[in-house]
């Protein structure tokens, strides 16, 4: 559904990417992991088209992403801070954007903007908001039109226990549905559940992209913290011809 | 483009700098044409104020406004909406409300007093002068990555084009004077829309005598319908060139 391919971003003398390729196909929970700093969100931007890589390429359905703009009506973009017009209501801003991406008569996913309550809100000035509600409007403006895919940065970040569990369950739903999603996160417990395949990116490299399964059985570990926590201190790297493929032997050298 | 400009409006009217702005040249030309005798001398101290008042206030207003818009240009690019479409619709939206406050400030009294070729004259020539300096303005905006620069560009190509341009002009027909110069007058007063508005509101109140040969030239050329259709088209490409550049560096910009 997304392919990558050998792409680089400089910030200045930064590589944040550094020839990555990829594809995601639907029905796929890809969890993007590194450290800070590592070319998580720049990745997620170049996809989006927020971010311009200097090199390479992403095409969106086989389709370049550089010739129209129609693909980002099917997706779903969680930012991990989600910036909005001051003067603003909540309200506002939902219906600016149903206004602005909904055609016709699209049914509407308006699942979360009930569990989060959100409907006594709508009058509240996004000025005025805390970070974790200013999340939630992100999640529901994500979730609301229904996309075939979903790119959360740092989803739960900022978000109470319940808020944090509602968005998960609702994740998983999604997945249940067969959509791509794309999540980074920080917090792996959150990830374990969810995820069907790990990319692991450090100083903008691609270091791993592999199924759950075959990480677990080749680390041996039974949680994801683990097993990329192995990976971290075996310095494996990705073979970059078979990216996404699955490695048959792999040499964990542990430290 | 209009559902985006829609919103860009609704927020500059909610601030009240273009309220203020209004209030301040319907103050200043109420006072004028109430202080004068004769409307012609109000006319033309108006013209001064606004050769100088409109594009500055534009400038920095435009300036202003794109940097605050930050959250919204974010937010939209997310969005399927092209990046020139949502720079397009800030540019309309914001220059759309200055003309207005301008129509409103400048051309009540205008035509309550001078409804005459002379009045509308000033009144095209605000207008487009708002147009012009709101284009430069987008374009100071996306070419600075921080406000502080912004302005500071913005700033900047308006002591040019109000101050240091005749200034340098005038050191050219200095330097020259031995020799005829009537065409290359012509030819740089197309440089710079401020002038270009002065020597065609000047030649519509009759002072060219005051010019001495020069004036005569511009006269011959100016006071003609091709003169004045020359005029408002070279000020039109002013208003569309910076524009367009300006959208060509914002489809780069990371953001």
């Amino acid at each position: 559904m997304i392919t990558i391919e050998h792409i680089t971003k400089k910030f200045k003398k930064l590589h944040a990417l550094d020839d990555v390729s990829a594809a995601f196909r639907k029905g796929q929970v890809v969890s993007l992991v590194g450290p800070n700093g590592s070319g998580k969100t720049t990745l997620i931007k170049s996809i989006l088209g927020i971010v311009q890589p200097d090199a390479g390429q992403i095409y969106f359905n086989s389709k370049p992403i550089q010739s129209e703009v129609a693909y980002r009506d099917k997706i779903g973009y969680m930012p991990q801070i989600g910036r909005y017009p001051d003067n603003m209501t909540i309200g506002q801003v939902i219906s600016m954007i149903k206004n602005i991406r909904n055609h016709g008569t699209r049914k509407l996913d308006e699942e979360l903007i009930e569990q989060y309550g959100m409907h006594a809100l709508m009058e509240k000035n996004m000025r005025s908001l805390s970070g974790g509600t200013r999340q939630k409007v992100s999640a529901v403006l994500a979730f609301l039109f229904d996309p075939e895919v979903l790119i959360l940065d740092e989803p739960t970040a900022g978000l109470d226990p319940l808020a944090s569990e509602i968005l998960k369950e609702k994740i998983m739903r999604e997945k249940e549905k067969g959509k791509l999603i794309l999540i980074t996160s920080h917090i792996l417990a959150d990830l374990d559940e969810l995820t069907t395949d790990v990319m692991y990116l450090q100083d903008g490299k691609l270091r791993l992209y592999q199924s759950i399964g075959k990480l677990k059985e080749l680390t041996g570990e039974e949680r994801l913290g683990r097993a990329i926590a192995s990976v971290m201190k075996s310095g494996y790297v990705q073979p970059t011809e078979q990216s996404g493929a699955i490695v048959k032997s792999m040499e964990v050298r542990y430290a | 483009m209009l559902k985006l400009s829609r919103y860009v409006l609704h927020d500059i009217l909610r601030s009240k700098v273009v309220i203020a702005y209004t209030l301040f040249l319907l103050a200043v030309a109420v006072t004028l044409f109430r202080m004068e005798d004769n409307t012609s001398k109000a006319v033309m101290s108006l013209t001064n104020i606004v050769l100088i008042v409109v594009p500055l206030v534009s400038m920095v207003f435009a300036t202003i406004h794109y940097y605050n818009s930050y959250e919204f240009i974010e937010l939209m690019l997310s969005q399927p909406v092209s990046r020139s479409r949502i720079l397009m619709s800030e540019y309309f939206g914001t220059a759309f409300s200055m003309a207005t406050a301008f129509l409103a400030g400048v051309g009540i009294p205008v035509l309550l007093f001078q409804p005459d070729a002379v009045g509308m004259a000033l009144l095209l020539t605000g207008v487009l002068l708002t147009f012009i300096f709101t284009s430069l303005a987008f374009l100071a905006s996306v070419l600075a990555r921080d406000k502080a620069r912004g302005i500071g560009i913005a700033l900047m190509l308006w002591f040019y084009f109000a101050l240091i341009y005749d200034g340098l002009v005038l050191s050219i027909l200095f330097a020259f004077s031995d020799y005829p110069l009537e065409s290359l007058t012509l030819a740089l007063s197309s440089l710079n829309p401020v002038d270009l508005g002065r020597i065609f509101l000047m030649l519509k109140m009759d002072i060219s005598a005051l010019m001495g040969y020069t004036g005569a030239t511009y006269k011959d050329f100016f006071g003609s319908s091709v003169g004045a259709l020359y005029t408002i088209g070279i000020m039109v490409v002013w208003a569309i060139i910076p524009m367009l550049l300006a959208v060509r560096v914002f489809k780069k910009k990371d953001l």
